[in-house]
């Protein structure tokens, strides 16, 4: 059992601050829900029974910006939905992450026209890219994995508070 | 970038009910981010209470230009686009796709390759319809549906892997036949889902047909008669829930349908809880076209012939100098089809997706339109969502069954 | 199905001087801007309940006509289908409205509005539909550039990359 091997008989563990403070944040980070397109429907099967993404601490998808601190952008991000995208991205508090889902966000994917803003990353910074048509819920969840990583890496000093 | 517009009652005065103006009744937005609303679509609601008054849909937030980038590609290059259309039926618009192609050009299609996109269009009809079901029964809380209906999808999506590679995006069926023949196991698996699946709709049956909470949100709510929905130009199941027996299926048969022996299900009284009951009916009669078809499967080839139009196998081209010069000539110019213009139709899961396809002679569709059945079946919303509760709005969008990215193309 | 159809044909064509052609088995009749709304009204009466599709074709760079719109008609009763064509110039393009006769019109008109710049006389709802409220141009018209944005190859990553507008936060 976890926790109680490192206690040993004093009840004392030791960590630094930052090793705490990555395990608490990537033990539940939930996601907001913001499926555009295709690629929402893969993002939905990897939230379902088979490809479980619970067992990863996203048990919920938080509808609300306020209430979540990953942002899946999954899907074709349109010149319309631009603006909306961004004012969400400003509601959530910080820290916050953006996972940017799939070949029409990263970079534009199949389409090349007046109507598709090319690679979201024109409007949010983004962390990770999961690239794919759409991408498969195991690649989804490797993407979510790397995230953890660099959550895990990140030094206090690199917040904004 | 350029920041969200506000919108003012005083834009939309010739839209909504005297008492907006007067400041009794509240105008609220339901985002394109909302849990509800199945995808990016944006509704303003005039509210008195909780009572919703006027509802004015706003769409475009997924409008992908389409149409207008598959006028710079070839043919057979733009039909990797047509996928990405209704997303949930991706194997559906490639048939589409496939059958308008082939009428423009006058193409023969093996009896092979009709049998197995028969297959392939039922099982992603069931697909379709397993979303539709889970989706709007997480609206209306019943949240295991959601993991049942997506665990019955894996099975499906593996067959579609087994096929082409791809779970969803698949250009499997492309004009002239299919991409290559099926693989060994997939009778196998697909006798496998033909097994299964009955009892599990049987489940879904005995959690939701009956149940006293489904029947309160759903029934009487949101009635269109038959000649509103004909007016509005609704197809599909909402206008067979209706009362209108019109499935393009069985009246104008497209790729060897009519061989097939189904029932068309139809309601009369074209509420929320009667479409609940076509759709669940179409579930079963899609398994019973799929036993037929795979059933009749004939051997043969999967491709047409026709090497002016269709590429030849990739082992002919070391032997063959015609092969190698048809493949050179496909893949750099494309084919071109002669000057004229066509409409063809077949049924969605939503209802009647048709292509009018223009050609002037050249390489690339001149202009290509889909007619999208979800466009037309969103503008009988406000009509049906005068006076009811938005809890039940919420009910009632989900059996309209829209996919946004039907809707803005 | 031809046999159905032939009535239908004739009586449109004594009363509205239409064109009649066919390819491929689909049956189009070529009519007048003016006499469109005359002819829905007797479509619908004689049994096409359904409007299909309501599009357009560009024909830039050729004046006159500019556009054709196409209203492609289904009857449910009498299972035929049917297309009318009407040609429409391109200085000021404009027809009259359908929309109090097929209620689905509407959001299509809309659409032909946003997409080719056809103004419908007597539409309750004038208002772009696909694209955001402030856009300029008319997307699907012939003139109008696809908006290509250029692949970054090895070449000419560096370049486009210090072009493309990233987020900074």
């Amino acid at each position: 059992m976890g926790i109680e091997q490192k206690l040993g008989n004093l009840g004392v563990a030791t960590t630094t601050l930052e090793q705490a403070v990555a395990w608490s944040r990537t033990n539940a980070m939930w996601p907001m829900l913001f499926g555009l397109a295709c690629c929402a429907i893969e993002m939905m099967s990897a939230q379902a029974a088979h490809y479980d993404m619970s067992r990863f601490g996203m048990e919920l998808m938080r509808p609300s910006p306020r209430q979540s601190d990953l942002m899946i952008v999954a899907g074709r991000v349109t010149r319309k939905m631009a603006p909306v995208l961004r004012r969400l991205y400003d509601q959530m508090p910080e820290p916050k992450w953006v996972i940017s889902m799939g070949d029409c966000a990263s970079c534009g994917g199949v389409f090349n026209n007046y109507a598709i803003v090319q690679g979201v990353d024109e409007v949010v910074p983004v962390d990770v890219y999961v690239a794919g048509c759409p991408p498969r819920p195991e690649a989804l969840i490797h993407g979510v994995l790397r995230l953890y990583e660099k959550v895990q890496a990140m030094k206090f000093a690199e917040v904004k508070s | 970038m350029p920041d969200i517009q506000e919108i003012t009652v005083q834009d939309l005065k010739h839209l909504v009910s005297e008492r907006a103006i007067q400041g009794e009744t509240v105008l609220l937005n339901m985002g394109p981010q909302h849990p509800s609303t199945h995808g990016v679509l944006r509704l303003l609601l005039e509210l008195d209470g909780e009572t919703v008054v006027n509802c004015i849909p706003d769409i475009g937030f997924l409008h992908t230009g389409i149409e207008k980038n598959m006028e710079a590609k070839t043919y057979a290059k733009a039909e990797v686009m047509s996928d990405r259309l209704d997303y949930m039926n991706t194997v559906g618009n490639n048939l589409a796709y496939a059958l308008a192609v082939e009428k423009l050009v006058d193409l023969d299609v093996p009896a092979r390759a009709q049998s197995i996109r028969v297959i392939l269009a039922e099982l992603q009809r069931f697909a379709s319809h397993l979303v539709w079901l889970g989706t709007s029964a997480l609206d209306l809380a019943a949240r295991s549906m959601f993991l049942y209906c997506f665990r019955e999808r894996e099975y499906i999506l593996d067959v579609m892997e087994m096929c082409s590679g791809q779970r969803m995006m698949t250009t499997y069926i492309r004009p002239g036949g299919l991409w290559r023949d099926v693989p060994v196991e997939f009778e196998a698996a697909v006798r496998d889902i033909l097994k299964k699946f009955p009892k599990r709709i049987d489940e879904y049956e005995a959690l939701l047909t009956r149940n006293p909470l489904m029947l309160d949100r759903t029934y009487g709510i949101g009635k269109l008669t038959g000649e509103e929905c004909l007016n509005f130009g609704v197809t599909g199941p909402m206008l067979r829930a209706s009362g209108i027996a019109w499935d393009l299926r069985k009246d104008r048969p497209y790729c060897g349908y009519e061989q097939y022996d189904f029932k068309v299900p139809t309601r009369a009284e074209g509420d929320v809880y009667a479409r609940y009951l076509v759709r669940l009916e179409e579930m079963r009669q899609a398994l019973k076209i799929v036993q037929q078809a795979l059933d009749k499967l004939p051997l043969g080839p999967v491709r047409s012939q026709n090497r002016k139009y269709v590429p030849p196998r990739r082992s002919e081209i070391g032997v063959s100098m015609e092969a190698l010069i048809h493949h050179f000539k496909l893949w750099t110019e494309g084919f071109a089809a002669s000057k004229g213009a066509i409409y063809s139709a077949v049924e969605s899961p939503r209802g009647e997706l048709g292509i009018y396809l223009e050609s002037d002679g050249g390489p690339k569709p001149y202009r290509i339109h889909w007619r999208t059945p979800s466009f037309d079946n969103l503008q009988s919303l406000p009509a049906m969502s005068k006076g009811v509760l938005v809890a039940d709005l919420v009910a009632i969008i989900g059996s309209v069954d829209i996919v946004l990215g039907d809707v803005d193309r | 199905m031809e046999m159905k159809i032939q009535p239908i044909l004739e009586k449109l064509e004594k009363e509205f001087g239409a064109a009649v052609s066919e390819y491929r088995g689909d049956t189009s009749l070529v009519l007048t801007g003016e006499k469109i709304v005359a002819a829905c009204q007797r479509l619908q009466n004689l049994g096409f309940e359904l409007l299909s599709a309501l599009t357009a074709v560009d024909y830039w760079p050729e004046e006159k006509p500019r556009f054709h719109v196409i209203y492609q008609m289904t009857s449910i009763s009498l299972n035929l289908v049917l297309t009318l064509r009407v040609p429409v110039p391109g200085i000021n393009p404009s027809l009259p409205t359908i929309s109090h006769i097929y209620r689905n019109a509407n959001w299509r008109e809309r659409e032909l509005w946003d997409m080719f710049g056809i103004k419908f006389l007597g539409h309750p709802d004038l208002r772009r539909i696909l694209m955001p409220a402030d856009w300029e141009g008319h997307p699907l018209r012939k003139d109008y550039p696809l908006g290509y944005e250029e692949p970054q190859f090895t070449f000419n990553y560096e370049e486009i990359n210090l072009r493309k507008p990233y987020a900074k936060e």
